[in-house]
């Protein structure tokens, strides 16, 4: 690990004013920054610990019915609150399908959707040509083992996907990241915050240098809604598809749905065409969603070892739809 | 702000005050370890994959690996050492690791006894799956993961339910 130098911000607008310095970074839960200094993904001068920040942490009802997290709230107290289980439990789910006990213990809601992908060359402890940790070096994934990778939005440049499972939810609930920074906070709508690769997939999402995220708002409760990680082993593990849905019923029709990916893209991936084609189709009309779901699978483009992600994703769609709908609003 | 490359941070480990200078750099598992030389937490992958050194920060079970020791100001730890009363009595999941074969080669244990007790206390073992689930954060490469949950369970029931 570089050396680098410690110092613990004891209120917002210090952490603000020096974060904003070249090569500092912020260190709240340390649970994905602590293993990019180990690797070498990030090498900077400054830490800035901001864990210990005053009014942060916690979860608030707004005035207009949602809910505001404070960035610094750990995953497993979001997880666990009474409100988030029973409003919002796409997003419940999604937490305790994330990482282990003791990790979600450290990481924080703010820092999580900030996690880096999982793709093996990016991660190699030997550096490997990967455009992502050395812009120019070439893509080792797009024509070597890229099972886990990427079914849309990919570019020649990166097929790395984003594996936050909180993200991906927070995605389908239209949830909005508050921001602050030196020169004045942001809005980000969620499915807004992370970047497609393209040519700069060095570039992971639309934070700017010295950005601190101080809040997660959710506005309508989604009571009729599921998640759904598929992966390898039964827990503690990545997701290969996960499918975050939000319905709005009308008796026994959809009125609304919200469905986004995970680990399918290098961002979660909303369903706009599957979501616009499922309004008013009834729930038991399974070819109606078989169909509606196809819609968005249109662009989907496979690499030579994961074609199997885009059945999987269409079947992991369909099931969370069915999860959602059956769900008894409390 | 003031930035260090150094700092002295002071802590509870097991109930006893420490104040520890060390490098900006070092977690709280290798102040553990290297400094305070108890080396019941072990370190395992180094990269919070393996769960070898749970512990207790301020009565939660966190992975000692990933938290600098700068991060811990102030805080309270437990380990592996603090667990038996005055270090003489076993505390009933150390028991039951015993009384249920629960390990073979024993690295992993200190990690799996500290997230066990954690897990009783959170409540989290009301069935085999829900052991299974809370505890999928320890590995163990010796596969004794069934006598580790009749371990959690058989204390569980000893210390009066989950």
């Amino acid at each position: 690990m570089q050396a680098f130098v410690y110092g613990h911000a004891t209120d917002i607008a210090e952490a603000l004013v020096e974060g904003g310095t070249k090569d500092t970074v912020f260190l709240a839960g340390g649970t994905e920054l602590l293993n990019w200094l180990r690797l070498g993904i990030a090498n900077p001068a400054r830490v800035i610990d901001i864990a210990r920040l005053k009014g942060l942490s916690g979860v608030t009802q707004l005035t207009d019915g949602g809910l505001r997290i404070g960035a610094l709230t750990r995953l497993n107290d979001v997880a666990l609150n009474d409100d988030v289980a029973r409003n919002y439990p796409v997003l419940s789910q999604a937490i305790l399908k994330s990482a282990s006990a003791q990790l979600r213990n450290l990481a924080t809601i703010g820092g999580n959707p900030l996690q880096k992908t999982r793709c093996g060359y990016f991660r190699a402890e030997e550096l490997l040509p990967c455009n992502k940790r050395t812009p120019g070096s070439g893509c080792s994934a797009l024509h070597g083992i890229n099972d886990k990778h990427a079914i849309f939005g990919w570019s020649e440049a990166c097929v790395a996907t984003q594996p936050s499972d909180p993200a991906t939810a927070l995605a389908a609930l239209d949830a909005v990241y508050v921001t602050q920074h030196r020169s004045g906070g942001r809005r980000i709508k969620a499915e807004e915050l992370h970047t497609l690769p393209g040519d700069t997939p060095e570039i992971d999402n639309t934070l700017r240098d010295g950005e601190l995220i101080v809040g997660v708002e959710l506005a309508d409760a989604a009571p009729q809604s599921a998640y759904l990680k598929l992966r390898e082993r039964e827990s503690y593990e990545y997701a290969v598809v996960s499918a975050a849905v939000a319905l709005d019923l009308d008796g026994d029709r959809i009125g609304r749905a919200r469905i986004a990916l995970g680990s399918v893209a290098h961002k979660p991936w909303r369903l706009a065409e599957t979501e616009r084609a499922l309004a008013g189709v009834a729930i038991s009309d399974t070819s109606a969603i078989r169909s509606a779901i196809d819609a968005s699978f249109a662009v989907a483009k496979p690499l030579p070892h994961n074609a199997y992600k885009v059945q999987l994703a269409k079947n992991a769609t369909a099931r969370t739809i069915r999860s959602a709908a059956a769900r008894t609003p409390s | 702000m003031e930035f260090c490359s150094n700092l002295t941070v002071a802590l509870r480990v097991n109930g006893r005050h420490y104040e520890v200078t060390v490098d900006a750099r070092t977690t709280l598992l290798d102040l553990l370890r290297e400094h305070l030389e108890l080396t019941g937490s072990k370190k395992g992958c180094n990269f919070g994959e393996c769960g070898a050194c749970t512990v207790h920060l301020n009565g939660r079970r966190v992975n000692g690996c990933m938290i600098l020791a700068a991060s811990a100001e102030g805080a309270e730890v437990t380990t592996i050492e603090g667990l038996a009363d005055d270090g003489k009595k076993l505390h009933p999941v150390q028991q039951a690791f015993i009384d249920q074969d629960a390990f073979q080669c024993g690295f992993c244990t200190p990690g799996q006894v500290m997230s066990a007790v954690a897990l009783l206390h959170e409540g989290h073992a009301t069935s085999a799956t829900e052991i299974r689930e809370w505890m999928s954060g320890n590995l163990c490469r010796c596969a004794s993961y069934p006598q580790i949950v009749s371990a959690v369970q058989a204390a569980a029931l000893q210390m009066g339910g989950s």
